[in-house]
C-alpha cells in the first residue's frame, strides 16, 4: 500500500516535471490571446498547483490512515477543503502577477525616478539621502502589514501569558512592527549604498546572541519564532518586488546580485526587537517591585 | 452557516492585503501624485488576490490544518520517536512544497538569474532552476524539524541549535557564490508562511504538551526559527553545487 502510493507520487512528480517547462512555454507564448489562453493558463497553473499540494495531502492522509488507523471523520468536507485550497493558490498566484508584483515595481520605479528625487540625471554620485521616500515607504510597509498580521496577534497573546502579565501583547505587536520596518528600511538603505549585506545580517546575529545572554529565558523560542511569523505571504511578494525594483533601478546595483535579501531583514529585525522589549518589561517591572517593597 | 464562515474568511483576506494598499494609495495620493498605469490590471489582480486568499483559507481551515493538527498531537502523544522524526521531516518538507509564497520567490528568483546570465535562459532551465531550489528549502526545513524536534524530546535549550545555525551561516557565506546570497538568505523567511507555521507550531505545542516536565508555552516554540535558518544553510550549499 505504502509501495503503490510512494510510486504513484512519483509518477505524478515525474509527469509534472517532464510537462511543466513546456507548459510555461505555451502560457508564456498565449499569455495576451484572450480567454482560451487565458483558461489554457488557469488549468496549467492548476495542474502545477495539484503537483505542489499533493505531498501535503499524501503525508497527512497517509500517515492518517496507515501509521494513526484511523478512519478520516467528514471526507466531503476535507474534499471539498483541498478542492479550495487549489482553486485559492491559483487565483492567488494569478493575482500576485497581475496586482501586487507590479505593484512593488512600480514603487520601486516611481520613488525612483530623476524627477520625484530631485536631481537631473540618476547616477552613482546620488546620495543616499535622496532616497527618503523609499525608506519611509519600506518602513511603513513593513510596520502596517506586521501590525495587522492575525498570527501575530495570536503569538502576541501567548507571551502575555507565559510572562504572566509582564510583557504585554500590544507592546509585544508594536515591537514587532517596528522591528520589521526598521529591518526593510535597513535593507533598503543597503541596496541603495550597496554596501556587504551579510555583513548587516551577521551583526544583526551577534546583537541577537549577546542579547540571548541577558533575556529571560521563557521568551527566546517565542522571541526567535516572531521574526518569520510576520512574513506572510501578501508581504513577501510585495517587499520582494520592492527589492528587485529598487535593485533594477538605482545606478550601480544589480538586482541579482542586490535585489534580495529584504525579507531577511525582516525576519531578523523583530527577533532584536522582542528580545530588547522582552528585557526592558523585565527591568520595569522589577524595579516596580522593589519601589512597592 | 458555511456562508457566514465564508464572508468572515473574506473580510480575513481584505484584512490581510488592507495595510499594503491604504500604504501604497497614501503614497500615491500624497507623495508621488502621478497617473496609476494599467488600472484595470491592477483592480481585478487585487480581486484575484481576495478571492485566492480567501478560498485558500477556508480550503485549510476545512481540510488541512484540523486533520493536520490532530494528528501532530496524537504522534506527540504516542508515536514511537522513528515515526515521530519521519512525520517532521514528511510534514516539513511537504509543506514547503505547497507554499504558494515560495512558488512565486522561487519563479522570480529564476526570472532574474537567467536575465543576469546565471542559468540558460530557457524555460526549461529556468523551471528546474525554481523546483531545485523549492525541493531544497523543502528538504532543509524537513530536516530542521528533525533537529527541533529532537530538541524539544531531549530539553535542550533553544539557542544551542539557533547559535550553530548562525555560525554555519557566518561560516559558509565568504564562499557561496554571490547570486545565491541573497535569495538564501531570504528563503527560509519565504518558506515559514501560511502553511507552514500552524502546522509546525501544532507540531511543536503538542510535542511540549505530551512530554512530562516541558511546557508548551516555553519549549513549543522555537520550531519555527530553525525551519526558517536551515533554508539559508542548504540554498547557499545548492548554489555552490548548481551556480
Amino acid at each position: 500500500m505504502i509501495d503503490e502510493l510512494m510510486q504513484f507520487m512519483f509518477k505524478l512528480f515525474e509527469i509534472g516535471r517532464d510537462n511543466l517547462p513546456t507548459a510555461a512555454t505555451i502560457s508564456d507564448s498565449l499569455r495576451n490571446g484572450g480567454i482560451i489562453a487565458g483558461l489554457i493558463n488557469f488549468v496549467l497553473t492548476l495542474l502545477a498547483t495539484c503537483r505542489d499540494v499533493l505531498p501535503i495531502a499524501a503525508t497527512i492522509i497517509g500517515f492518517q490512515l496507515l501509521v494513526i488507523r484511523r478512519p478520516i471523520a467528514h471526507p466531503r468536507k476535507i474534499l471539498i477543503g483541498f478542492i479550495s485550497v487549489l482553486l485559492g493558490i491559483v487565483f492567488f498566484l494569478k493575482g500576485l502577477d497581475m496586482a501586487l508584483f507590479p505593484l512593488g515595481e512600480l514603487m520601486a520605479s516611481q520613488l525612483t525616478t530623476p524627477e520625484f528625487l530631485g536631481v537631473a540625471v540618476l547616477d552613482e554620485t546620488v546620495s543616499w539621502q535622496a532616497y527618503f521616500w523609499s525608506y519611509i515607504f519600506a518602513a511603513s510597509i513593513g510596520f502596517a502589514t506586521a501590525l495587522a498580521e492575525p498570527s501575530l496577534l495570536a503569538v502576541a497573546l501567548k507571551a502575555e501569558k507565559i510572562s504572566g502579565g509582564t510583557i504585554r501583547a500590544w507592546g509585544l505587536r508594536l515591537s514587532v512592527a517596528l522591528g520589521v520596518g526598521f529591518g526593510i528600511a535597513l535593507g533598503v538603505f543597503r541596496i541603495v549604498t550597496g554596501s556587504e549585506f551579510y555583513l548587516f545580517i551577521l551583526g544583526g546575529y551577534l546583537v541577537v546572541m549577546i542579547q540571548t545572554r541577558f533575556a529571560p529565558k521563557l521568551i527566546l523560542g517565542l522571541a526567535y519564532d516572531s521574526g518569520a511569523v510576520t512574513t506572510s505571504m501578501v508581504t513577501v511578494p510585495m517587499v520582494t518586488a520592492l527589492g528587485l525594483g529598487l535593485a533594477e533601478a538605482v545606478p550601480g546595483r544589480n538586482p541579482l546580485l542586490d535585489g534580495f535579501g529584504l525579507i531577511a531583514f525582516a525576519s531578523l529585525f523583530p527577533i532584536i526587537a522582542v528580545l530588547g522589549y522582552a528585557q526592558i518589561a523585565q527591568w520595569l517591572n522589577k524595579s516596580h517591585l522593589s519601589s512597592k517593597s | 452557516m458555511l456562508n457566514s464562515r465564508f464572508i468572515k474568511y473574506l473580510l480575513g483576506s481584505c484584512r490581510d492585503l488592507a495595510p499594503i494598499f491604504a500604504v501604497v494609495l497614501i503614497f500615491q495620493l500624497l507623495i508621488i501624485k502621478q497617473p496609476l498605469p494599467n488600472l484595470a490590471d491592477l483592480i481585478s489582480g487585487s480581486l484575484f488576490l481576495i478571492i485566492g486568499l480567501t478560498l485558500f483559507v477556508q480550503g485549510l481551515e476545512l481540510s488541512l490544518f484540523p486533520l493536520g493538527e490532530d494528528i501532530a498531537y496524537d504522534f506527540a502523544r504516542k508515536g514511537s520517536l522513528l515515526w515521530l522524526l519521519l512525520f517532521a521531516f514528511c510534514l516539513g518538507f511537504s509543506a514547503a512544497v505547497a507554499e504558494p509564497a515560495l512558488v512565486a520567490a522561487a519563479q522570480k528568483a529564476a526570472d532574474i538569474a537567467s536575465q543576469g546570465n546565471s542559468i540558460d535562459a530557457t524555460e526549461t532551465a529556468k523551471a528546474d532552476y525554481a523546483l531545485g531550489l523549492r525541493v531544497t528549502v523543502a528538504l532543509s526545513i524537513g530536516i530542521a524539524l528533525i533537529i527541533g524536534v529532537l530538541r524539544i524530546i531531549r530539553g535542550w535549550p533553544v539557542y544551542y541549535p539557533v547559535f550553530i545555525g548562525y555560525l554555519c551561516v557566518a561560516v559558509m557565506t565568504p564562499f557561496a557564490p554571490k547570486e545565491i546570497i541573497g535569495i538564501a538568505y531570504d528563503a527560509g523567511g519565504i518558506a515559514t508562511s501560511s502553511i507552514t507555521v500552524p502546522l509546525v507550531t501544532a507540531l511543536g505545542v503538542g510535542l511540549a504538551t505530551a512530554i512530562k516536565g516541558r511546557n508548551p508555552m516555553t519549549d513549543g516554540f522555537g520550531l519555527v526559527v530553525f525551519a526558517a535558518l536551515m533554508p539559508i544553510i542548504f540554498v547557499m550549499a545548492y548554489g555552490m553545487a548548481v551556480l
